[in-house]
């Protein structure tokens, strides 16, 4: 091979190699943000470890499908929430069907009524951490995805429907009924179940 | 028929307030409501305030560091 063909060549390759740390640098810079919404989206953080290894080993394998420019963070969720249906880690659910409370407010009414305070910043207070963390476990795992990507995640509707592969109408209709579904739970575990 | 009630409306309003995902015309409409209503801004702050406790209470396990080097480890070696 002569030297005009061969310098072309290395060229391509130092670009290439250039590119790739790059991308494993930003990759890694993600991962305490990708780990929060991993560790919620499995049941145990052990799960969580596990998924996140596979999910940085595929994403440095394939690096060169990410199109620089677009968000490395959800391109990584996507990866992760594709290796947690594909292990069988959990069922695709269909939709549960439990009654929920009709409104919004039902939580704060509750806990204002269960307390002396109405002001409130001290109605939030009568919440635990463990109240929260207790309740999103309890969310089925469609509802939860959708909650803890957009409401501990920070993604848009628009990502959160590209994360997981489904219409955005889906994940609002997930949202919905998620929070519901997370606000019940909290309003159990902070006050109990419904006295009335 | 169910009357028109303001109160009913800014609720189903404002997990989409919150989120900003409302028109603008929907935006302020939302907003001269709870500027007027008590029961509403009260309800508003709660919701806003929840959301970020829900946020922070999650975000209180950081990644293990064991795990953050084991990731490390995944890069392509160099050549």
């Amino acid at each position: 091979m002569s030297e005009t063909t061969r310098e072309p060549d290395a060229r391509r390759l130092a670009t290439e190699a250039r590119d790739r740390v790059r991308f494993e640098e930003d990759a890694l810079a993600l991962s305490d943000q990708v780990y929060r919404v991993a560790r919620h989206l499995v049941g145990s953080r052990e799960e969580a470890e596990d998924l996140m290894q596979e999910t940085y080993a595929r994403a440095f394998r394939s690096w060169r499908s990410f199109q620089p420019g677009t968000n490395l963070r959800a391109w990584l969720l996507r990866i992760l929430t594709n290796l947690n249906i594909d292990r069988g880690r959990r069922q695709q659910r269909t939709p549960d069907t439990q009654p929920l409370e009709e409104g919004d407010y039902f939580l704060y009414n509750k806990l204002e009524a269960s307390g002396d305070g109405n002001d409130e910043e001290r109605v939030v207070e009568r919440l635990s951490q463990n109240d929260v963390v207790s309740a999103l476990s309890e969310v089925p795992h469609d509802f939860r995805d959708v909650v803890v990507l957009v409401d501990i995640g920070d993604f848009t509707y628009a990502d959160a429907a590209q994360i997981l592969d489904i219409p955005i109408g889906t994940v609002m209709s997930r949202l919905h009924r998620g929070r519901r579904i997370l606000k019940q739970a909290m309003a159990e575990s902070a006050v109990g179940g419904d006295e009335s | 028929m169910t009357a028109y009630d303001p109160c009913t409306h800014c609720e189903e309003m404002m997990q989409p307030y919150l989120d900003r995902v409302l028109t603008d015309a929907e935006r302020s409409e939302a907003e001269t409501h709870l500027d007027e209503c008590a029961y509403c801004r009260k309800r508003y702050r709660f919701e806003a305030k929840l959301r970020q406790f829900v946020r922070q209470a999650v975000q209180q396990e950081p990644m293990p560091v064991e795990l953050k080097a084991k990731l490390a480890g995944l890069r392509t070696p160099l050549e």
